[in-house]
């Protein structure tokens, strides 16, 4: 896979969010997170050590980029293409930053039913995000024109006894219902 | 031991049996391993060095235990899979993808006791011969794998994981291995690829029984949380003990987790079999919300077949001396084999209730959107079917289907169930099927257009006013 191709597949354009990383860079730290993830395997295995080291770039750095994809490819000897299938697979990945809080509301059946629907949309209203253009099933992520929030339906959270629930970053939230919105918001907007 | 206190209003319902959940929710509990000793943590997995691992095994076995993930196959007999000349390296695999929708009872073992499952898995790396196990926990959970991280570390300061387990000759490593949010990866195959750094496509059975066939080809045990935590017990009080604990053939406790329309939902840990759905829904969850009534629940995770609570059913052979036995749906226990009787199953017991106020049409077109989300694109009839199903349903709900499209909806669930690698092809196809059995006169008359436009509740006209946009 030429550097080209890679950087056509994951374009990963830039959104309000962008603003809030810093762009991929290969640190200390990202070498040491991958010595230590690696030697959890065995030596002839390292490919299993994919996920791990692109949650570290993703944390640190909001989404996979190409950069960081040809990276992690040759830290792990294994071609790039083997990188860029997990991260355009799992959703868990993303391709171009979210907003500097990441939202993900539950739409799920117990969710659903306790009015996760009406929870997206008053953050969307609160947040000044506009999903209307956007394809309602696999799941996209808007972000807010000023880049501070951005949202994403998610698939059931596991949490279905205290619908309606989201993520804020790595925050769990439960019993959010619409009218909380501003409230949640409020936690993350004096930070 | 004095008496356990539990947090204000999150008191256990009386007709509880908590072990697995003995610490959820627990005044003056914390995960951390000091806590846990102070408890009398670890002193299973004492006891279990001193056994033969066989002999833990067939205590397993002896116990009954079925796997809490949801197929419910006997956790000993998976064990004893492992190929009896195997020279490979064996691994042991704590499946904590919990992603099932109704599901929600690792959660809570995982943020609150992480020690009560490495324990666990001491013991069945004990069992199995296994030197290495992961934990593949969601990516959803970023604080209970931080909590796990720390725990392993404390476990390995005080020797009950590492190198020379408390002074013996066995060795066992423990890693947390987070997911990226795909739902395919709770089905034991797709985890074991996704664990090897790949997309997540299940693989086909035979060959590769992960027992024989599993992680990097070597014989692997993918075990669910709850299950690996029971494994404690069972070595704690005895298989023969423990199998007196809730009806034969359905022994031990279960986690139960109630969602959607009761007054209470929330999780209750039963002994298995030993409390109805009319038990559970009326007194345990204080019964439906106020000036509503129960119409439908969906006992065992979203896969599992709808039931409707005014069905009845016949259940062949199971009355006296062999006579067929009426059973109507409020007395059923909530047991493997009753709810698989009434043709449906205990699944991951994840237990989702919908009152009169819901419309069947949307009910299923919000499970058909999830599988339509999760299908991992392998087989086709998955990849394309759970897309046309959810196509079909979307339009029911924007008001645009026509009644033709219930046939439609039923013959595409038909030609998925079955003919697909993994279990996903049922899990997707199920709901479809037994909703349009059960509830085909509804959603014939929702496509009507007097009908398809009336108002939904509220929650529902969110989601349409969505789907109208698009």
């Amino acid at each position: 896979m030429s550097e080209a191709v890679l950087k056509e597949l994951v374009a990963s354009p830039e959104t309000p969010g962008t603003k809030h990383f810093p762009p991929f860079k290969p640190t200390d730290e990202l070498e040491a997170e991958a010595t230590r993830r690696l030697a959890q395997f065995p030596d002839d295995h390292k490919r299993s050590a994919v996920l791990p080291i692109l949650h570290h770039i993703q944390h640190h750095h909001g989404f996979i980029s190409a950069e960081a994809i040809q990276w992690t490819a040759d830290r792990l000897g294994i071609e790039p293409i083997k990188v860029a299938e997990v991260v355009t697979f799992y959703p868990g990945f993303r391709q171009s930053a979210p907003g500097k809080f990441h939202i993900r509301v539950c739409r799920t059946l117990s969710c659903a039913m306790g009015g996760s629907y009406e929870l997206m949309d008053r953050l969307c209203e609160i947040t000044g995000i506009d999903r209307s253009s956007l394809d309602p099933h696999h799941h996209p992520i808007a972000v807010s024109p000023c880049g501070t929030w951005s949202v994403e339906f998610a698939e059931c959270l596991a949490s279905c006894g205290t619908a309606p629930v989201c993520l804020v970053n790595d925050d769990f939230h439960e019993g959010v219902d619409a009218d909380k919105s501003r409230q949640l918001l409020d936690q993350y907007a004096k930070a | 031991m004095s008496e356990i206190q539990y947090l204000e209003g999150k008191q256990p319902d009386p007709r509880e049996h908590r072990m697995i959940f003995r610490n959820v929710d627990r005044v003056g509990w914390n995960p951390s391993i000091d806590r846990y000793l102070e408890d009398g943590g670890y002193e299973q997995l004492r006891k279990a060095m001193d056994m033969d691992p066989q002999v833990i095994t067939d205590e397993v076995k002896k116990s009954g235990l079925r796997g809490r993930g949801g197929a419910g196959f006997p956790t000993g007999v998976k064990w004893g899979f492992i190929p009896p000349k195997n020279t490979k390296p064996v691994y042991l695999i704590c499946n904590a993808d919990e992603s099932e929708p109704g599901t929600f009872k690792d959660r809570y073992i995982l943020h609150q006791d992480p020690h009560q499952l490495i324990e666990g898995m001491v013991i069945t790396c004990l069992a199995v011969g296994a030197h290495v196990a992961y934990i593949y926990i969601r990516e959803e959970f970023p604080e209970a794998a931080k909590t796990l991280e720390t725990a392993i570390a404390e476990a390995k300061g005080k020797n009950f994981v590492g190198k020379g387990v408390l002074g013996s000759d066995f060795d066992v490593e423990i890693h947390v291995h987070r997911g990226a949010a795909a739902y395919i990866c709770g089905e034991e195959t797709g985890l074991i690829e996704s664990l090897e750094g790949k997309r997540p496509y299940p693989r086909i059975k035979p060959p590769y029984f992960p027992a024989a066939l599993g992680l990097y080809m070597c014989p692997t045990i993918v075990n669910n949380v709850e299950s690996l935590c029971h494994v404690k017990h069972i070595i704690g009080m005895g298989g023969d003990e423990y199998a007196k604990l809730g009806t034969p053939r359905n022994t031990g406790t279960r986690i139960l987790c109630v969602s959607g329309d009761v007054k209470k939902p929330g999780y209750f840990e039963v002994e298995v079999g030993k409390v109805t759905m009319r038990e559970l829904l009326y007194d345990m969850c204080g019964g439906p919300k106020d000036g509503r009534e129960f119409k439908a629940v969906i006992p065992g995770g979203s896969s599992a077949k709808i039931l409707r609570c005014d069905e009845t059913f016949t259940l062949k052979g199971q009355g006296p001396d062999g006579t067929d036995k009426e059973l109507s749906f409020w007395d059923i226990p909530m047991d493997f084999d009753s709810l698989a009787a009434c043709g449906s199953m205990a699944g991951s017991g994840g237990v989702i209730v919908m009152d009169d106020s819901r419309k069947m049409s949307w009910v299923l077109n919000n499970i058909n959107q999830f599988y339509a989300h999760e299908s991992c694109g392998q087989c086709t009839p998955c990849r394309e079917g759970s897309t046309w199903m959810r196509k079909i349903t979307d339009r029911i709900v924007a008001g645009k289907a026509s009644p033709r499209d219930i046939d439609i909806l039923e013959s595409v669930a038909h030609q998925i169930d079955g003919k697909t690698i993994c279990a996903f092809g049922e899990a997707c196809s199920w709901p479809v099927e037994a909703i349009i059995a059960k509830y085909r006169d509804e959603l014939v008359a929702d496509t009507k257009p007097e009908n398809a436009e009336a108002a939904l509740n509220p929650e529902a006209e969110a989601q349409r006013r969505y789907l109208q946009k698009a």
